[in-house]
């Protein structure tokens, strides 16, 4: 599990994400969480990070949102549901979910700023960052956030550090009703069934597994009463995918250009060739000066 | 806690009322969802509020705070009218075939014997018929119309699910499917285990709210099951230890009482503390009373303590009244108490009616506060401007701030709610000038004693005989305190069948309180911990977490008072023959000569089953639907209103709040009347999740989770009175007023009661003016100064506002 | 060379100083921006944030050249846009392309100060460099991060990208165009043209020249 062989950088060719056994991943039981922040405290005590105390905006959400210095926040949703006329006061813990295919990688420039680990961790390399905000634009689930202080992108690294030497991340330790759980994605997946089995006994028969094929899975998965409406989760993304705008400045925009440019120069190159200089001959000289002697 | 709250995960429905387990208890809270993922276990949560508890509910039905006792009486009435009772249980393992005596009735709110004048009982009436044998009369069949069964039938007969309705504002038909769900594990097989918190105990009438759950519990059969029984979920990692030995006015530690002013001597103090049993062959422990009383004063006086002067019987206070927080502070306030210690509390912010707090502090000659953290009360004379608008020049008391260690920098033991005593030791230095509370109290009896040594004075004894055999006079270590409170041998004793042997031994410790004797040769600090520090050493610094019986009892991890026990009551959990009624969940079992199984066995390991009932601390022997004189607001639970409450009692009109809670006259002058126009809305306090009490908020992290003061409101409040999400409100009382933010939340919704619209309004207890958060309010500011009629603890849970909204500050 | 002729070569004055550094400005800034933006643009030209002092400065200095360039530019297009309006002469230059391209310069009609191609360039460089800017300021995650959608910064960051390159095409035309075109530069070295320059490919600016008396003789060398 504790394997962390890096297969991909960002601005690098490197081949696309390959599952395997080595894969972990965080179950994220939003049935079983209670919103206690546990997490978030963790998540601040482990990585040593110094979140500015905020205000109250009228919710229970706080920090507000995910910040440089705050790699996970819960979200709290209160929801009425109109099939059953009961409140759901639906607790969400947001953060990074390291997609197999993560669009945050796909659009950093800098070589090896953003790498992705064989065991499915996207992680970010603080020395290479340039701080450009690419992979902001890049992820689908609006993660990285830039620091105004040093300028570089921050998000969770699913605890690389700990995962590295066989531990789970710091929020699934300090949980206390193991509502994160960390394992390999297919331990995961098979204690997701159990909880869904469960879920649906109680009546919830649209419970399922948050593992988004848009981006070929994520490492960071939830457990969902409600797996076919994501976005009541404090607006989770439906069906999550990195943008075609962004697939498309990644892809055809960027090949197209270089070629045109190189097109441009090279056949700058060929018509000087075939067509020579184009001078001044000493006619011209003689019929401009012939014509400043007329005025 | 009856059980623990690794118990928990045995249980099949969770009811969390009167807490918020999720939110206040979140670690104790995963044995919830232990059960729930494990067993299929079912969590009901009933609040005014949609709490994040509610959020992981199976069933979550709304109730108007402080009107528990109604709902739970009405589930009691539903489970007698449709016969789902544990009825081979609560016909022999409750005194529902007692016979009361003659005198004793109830009608429209109020038992015999109240006296208004006095807002309390004549109790003599509360008693069972004595039979010719000494023993109270029974009938069996449960036909007797004085017969606790049917007294019970009649009392609970009113509250019907229309009158809960009415009362609670909880729908009847949510009323309903609660009464239903609970109702099932009258089954012997299945058991519901009770989770509440202040939610309960804060309230003029807190110890009935538990009382009430305390009867459903024994109709249902889940006292003494694995899974089942009463559980208190208390609110510091030592709360429960604070109880047990004994910090409070009034008691001694392991629950021994002190004396009132009347029992002048041992023989009437011994008089009242004899715990004969009421039915025969009953055990009725109590009975040992006077060896744990004997061997606690051997602990604190030693020699001095000797049967000649009935063991320094005299060195004791004897009460006129109870010395409870809200007398201390209301004698501070008429100048009566003019010094005033005030280690690890900050009764700024915890204490109601703030005003009143501040004006008696302000009149102390003197304060000393021992903290690790400079406390709101320790700069209470400081102006903070609105956050205390106090005149700092006109306070004359002089503050002493102690600074003390916190429980990571020093060693020790803290009992949590499962009664578990568990050793800590200390995980960082103590910062700057700090000191252990241990050392602070040894620098200042030595001081004393010395004092007293040096003058005399009227009554020195008690303090120059104080027992101090330690090491190093100046600093006793945890340990020495530990062995002390655990109990030794201070002669030896003869075993009486074998004069060749010894039973006990002169230096040891005892190994447990059934060694404990009334003749001066044992001394023991508090007989409940008795077992905690043996020969075998330091039993609450055991970490071996196997569990063979699966059970989550963890036999071997820390030591559980008493005895080691982790389930009171646990012969209970097997029927009469002595067999577990589930036995899936084994705790104990009576294998034919003795009792064993899982646990510590709750009963002598010989008592024939069948013969003695397991409610071994009753002199009945059986748990009590109905209590003799041991309540002072009566024998059963009845709905009494907050003292400050939108409606007038549906019960009784006249009756306000609760008629024996006893309260000050000026105090009441400063309540709002019922229904007030002024102060339309239920207030209720609470705590969050992120914090702890007044101690996180000097967290940067916890500051961070939740930075600023807030109350909750719903939005049809909220749109009644233009209060936008965010934005500022003044939230008044008849006794202050606080700023906060406004959360408008779906999670509160006006409820009907008694015909009335009733908006509640929510207020967490977490700010102050000292600390990393920012600077704010706590509910204090706004509470009334009334407590519990039978331990005064204040009514923190139901309240009278008004909500406005103001502009904000200017940024 | 024939010297049949008695008459001194002449040159005519194409740029003011103040044109030509506001010029030099602009192209510098250019190639600064092209080069740090091709950079980020695609990993296999990462390495030329080196000459920026690394990625993280490159990152920060490229947003300022671009104010400065759309200040300068913004010089440019005052000075220049009435004499890059288009005109009847610029669409029958555009007719005879094939022609422009093999330089066959005799078979074109008189043109003056510009001809349609440079005219395209600059209409070109001034509606994509406003492009640029616009987008520019919407991806400076600095400063704008805050300020738009995430979805709408995506648009912003292609368009700001395909209109680089647009740039780029058009800067290599200009480029190549000053190069292919012999005595061209020296318009913006010197600030001057030959006569000859002037005759072969602005003859009607030429005139114009000539008739305001600009023209002058060679000086000695």
């Amino acid at each position: 599990m504790a394997t962390m062989e890096l297969v991909r950088r960002s601005a690098s060719s490197s081949p696309a994400f390959q599952p395997g056994a080595q894969e972990v991943a965080k179950l994220i039981d939003v049935s079983k969480c209670i919103g206690c922040k546990a997490c978030q405290a963790a998540c601040l005590e482990w990585n040593d990070l110094r979140e500015e105390v905020g205000f109250n905006d009228g919710t229970l959400n706080n920090p507000h949102d995910l910040t440089p210095a705050s790699f996970t926040v819960m979200r709290f949703t209160e929801w009425e549901n109109a099939a059953t006329g009961n409140l759901e006061f639906l607790i969400r813990k947001d953060g990074c979910m390291h997609c197999s295919d993560p669009g945050c990688l796909k659009a950093c420039p800098a070589p090896g700023a953003i790498v992705q680990y064989s065991n499915g961790i996207v992680d970010f390399d603080h020395d290479k960052c340039i701080g450009c905000g690419y992979c902001v634009k890049g992820c689908p689930f609006n993660i990285p956030r830039i620091s105004k202080a040093d300028n570089k992108a921050y998000k969770c690294t699913l605890c690389s550090d700990r995962v590295a030497v066989g531990q789970g991340p710091a929020c699934a330790k300090a949980c206390p009703t193991k509502a994160i759980s960390f394992g390999t994605k297919q331990e995961m997946k098979d204690l997701a069934d159990k909880r869904i089995n469960d879920l649906k006994s109680r009546g919830y028969g649209q419970a399922g597994l948050y593992d988004p094929p848009g981006v070929n899975g994520t490492h960071v998965m939830y457990v969902l009463h409600h797996n076919d409406r994501p976005s009541l989760y404090a607006g989770l993304p439906d069906n999550p995918k990195i943008s075609t705008v962004v697939e498309l400045w990644k892809g055809v925009a960027k090949y197209a250009g270089l070629a045109f440019i190189g097109l441009a120069a090279v056949g700058a190159a060929v018509h000087h060739m075939v067509a020579g200089p184009n001078r001044v001959s000493s006619e011209d000289e003689e019929n401009a000066a012939r014509l400043k002697e007329k005025a | 806690m009856t059980n623990s709250w690794t118990d928990i995960k045995n249980t099949d429905l969770v009811l969390i009322m009167g807490g918020n387990a999720a939110e206040a208890h979140p670690c104790g809270f995963k044995w919830v969802t232990e059960a729930k993922a494990n067993r299929g276990a079912k969590l009901i949560v009933v609040d005014p509020r949609f709490t994040r508890s509610a959020s992981v509910a199976d069933f979550y039905a709304p109730i108007r705070q402080g009107t528990d006792i109604a709902f739970l009486l009405g589930v009691i009435n539903y489970c007698l009218q449709n016969g789902k009772i544990q009825k081979d249980y609560v016909a022999n393992y409750t005194n529902a075939s007692l016979v009361v005596k003659e005198g004793y009735s109830y009608k429209d709110g109020l038992f015999s014997g109240y006296d208004e004048s006095k807002r309390d009982y004549d109790r003599s009436t509360w008693d069972y018929e004595i039979g010719p044998d000494g023993y109270a009369v029974t009938d069996t069949t449960l036909q007797h119309p004085r017969c606790v069964f049917n007294l019970l039938k009649e009392h609970v007969a009113q509250y019907t699910p229309e009158f809960v309705e009415r009362i609670c504002g909880t729908p009847k038909d949510k009323f309903l499917t609660v009464a239903k769900m609970v109702s099932e594990t009258s089954a012997p097989d299945k058991v519901m285990t009770s989770m509440y918190a202040l939610g309960w105990t804060q309230h003029s009438k807190g110890s009935q709210n538990i009382r009430g759950m305390a009867m459903l519990q024994l109709l249902l059969g889940n006292m003494g099951l694995a899974g089942g029984g009463m559980n208190a979920l208390r609110g510091h990692s030592n709360i429960q230890g604070l109880t047990d030995v004994g910090l409070m006015s009034n008691l001694l530690p392991g629950y021994l009482t002190l004396p009132s002013e009347k029992e002048t001597s041992l023989a009437p103090y011994m008089q009242t503390r004899l715990f004969k049993p009421l039915r025969p062959d009953q055990t009725s422990f109590w009975q040992n009373y006077k060896k744990f009383f004997v061997s606690f004063q051997k602990a604190m006086y030693g020699p001095a303590a000797t049967a000649e002067n009935d063991w320094a019987f005299d060195y004791l206070p004897k009460l006129d009244v109870t010395y409870d927080v809200l007398r201390a502070f209301d004698l501070m306030d008429q100048g009566k108490m003019t010094g005033y210690f005030c280690q690890g509390f900050n009764p700024l912010l915890s204490f109601p009616d703030r005003g009143k707090v501040t004006r008696a502090l302000s009149k102390l000659k003197w304060l000393v506060t021992m903290d690790p953290l400079e406390t709101e009360t320790s700069r209470f004379w400081e102006n903070h401007g609105k956050y205390n608008e106090v005149d700092s020049a006109s306070i004359q008391t002089e503050v002493f701030q102690l600074p003390s260690t916190c429980f990571a920098e020093d060693e020790g033991s803290l009992t949590n709610s499962s009664r578990w005593l568990q050793w800590h030791w200390p995980g960082a230095d103590a910062p700057g000038e700090a000191k252990s509370d241990v050392w602070i109290m040894a620098q200042l009896w030595k001081r004393l004693k010395t004092a007293y040594q040096k003058d005399g004075g009227a009554f020195p004894d008690p303090i120059v005989n104080l027992v101090w055999n330690y090491k190093n006079p100046d600093d006793p270590q945890p340990d020495e305190i530990a062995r002390e409170v655990n109990g030794y041998v201070l002669a030896d004793v003869p075993d009486p069948t074998d004069s060749s042997k010894m039973l006990l031994q002169k230096g040891k410790q005892v190994p447990a309180f059934a060694a404990l004797r009334d003749d001066g040769t044992t001394a023991c600090g508090c007989w409940i911990y008795s077992g905690s520090f043996t020969e075998a050493g330091n039993m609450m610094a055991r970490r071996d977490n196997k569990d063979p019986g699966d059970m989550g009892a963890y036999l071997n991890w820390a030591f559980a008072w008493p005895a080691n026990r982790r389930v009171l009551y646990n012969r209970a959990s097997a029927n009469l023959e002595g067999q577990p009624w589930d036995p899936s969940r084994k705790l104990i079992a009576w294998d034919g000569s003795k009792w064993a199984g899982n646990d510590i066995p709750d009963i002598a390991p010989t008592a024939k089953p069948g013969t003695v009932m397991p409610f071994i601390m009753n002199q009945e022997g059986v748990g009590k639907l109905w209590v003799r004189a041991g309540m002072r607001d009566g024998p059963f639970p009845v709905h009494y209103e907050p003292f400050e409450s939108p409606i007038n009692n549906p019960v009784n009109p006249k009756i306000k709040g609760n008629p024996v809670a006893r309260v000050f006259k000026e105090d009441l002058a400063r309540m709002a009347e019922n229904g007030s126009k002024e102060f339309p809305y239920a207030a209720t306090s609470y705590r969050l999740t992120e914090h702890f009490h007044y101690w996180t908020k000097h967290v940067q992290v916890n500051a961070v989770l939740q930075p600023e003061f807030f109350v909750e409101i719903s939005e049809q409040l909220a749109a009644e009175k233009g209060i936008k999400p965010g934005g500022w409100v003044k939230v008044s009382s008849k006794r202050g007023q606080v700023e906060a933010k406004a959360v408008v939340t779906k999670r509160i919704k006006p409820l009907t009661c008694d015909g009335k619209t009733v908006h509640v309004v929510g207020i967490p207890i977490h700010w102050g003016f000292m600390g990393a958060a920012k600077k704010g309010f706590g509910p204090n500011s706004l509470t009334p100064f009334v407590g519990d009629a039978n331990i005064e603890t204040p009514e923190f849970k139901a309240f009278l506002v008004n909500v406005e909204p103001i502009p904000g500050p200017v940024a | 060379m024939a010297s049949t002729s008695s008459t001194k070569s002449v040159v005519v004055d194409r740029y003011a100083v103040g044109a030509r550094i506001n010029h030099w400005v602009t192209a510098i800034s250019f190639i600064l921006l092209a080069l740090s933006g091709l950079a980020f643009f695609t990993p296999s030209l990462y390495f030329l944030t080196g000459l920026f002092g690394g990625g993280q400065l490159a990152r920060t200095l490229h947003p300022w050249i671009g104010v400065v360039l759309f200040i300068s530019f913004s010089g440019l297009f005052v000075r220049f846009w009435k004499a890059n309006l288009w005109n009847a002469d610029d669409s029958a230059w555009m007719s005879k392309l094939p022609d422009v391209v093999a330089g066959h310069e005799e078979r074109l009609p008189e043109i003056g100060k510009y001809n349609a191609g440079q005219k395209l360039v600059f209409w070109g460089m001034a509606l994509l460099i406003l492009v640029l800017f616009a987008t520019g300021l919407v991806i400076w995650q600095q400063y704008f991060g805050a300020s738009s959608s995430i979805d709408q910064q995506r648009v912003a960051l292609l368009i700001h990208a395909a209109a680089a390159v647009g740039t780029i095409l058009i800067w290599i035309v200009h480029v190549y165009a000053a190069i292919w075109v012999r005595g061209t530069i020296q318009a913006m070295t010197r600030g001057n043209v030959t006569g000859g320059w002037g005759w072969r490919h602005h003859r009607k600016w030429l005139r114009e020249e000539v008739q305001k008396g600009e023209v002058k003789a060679q000086p000695a060398e």
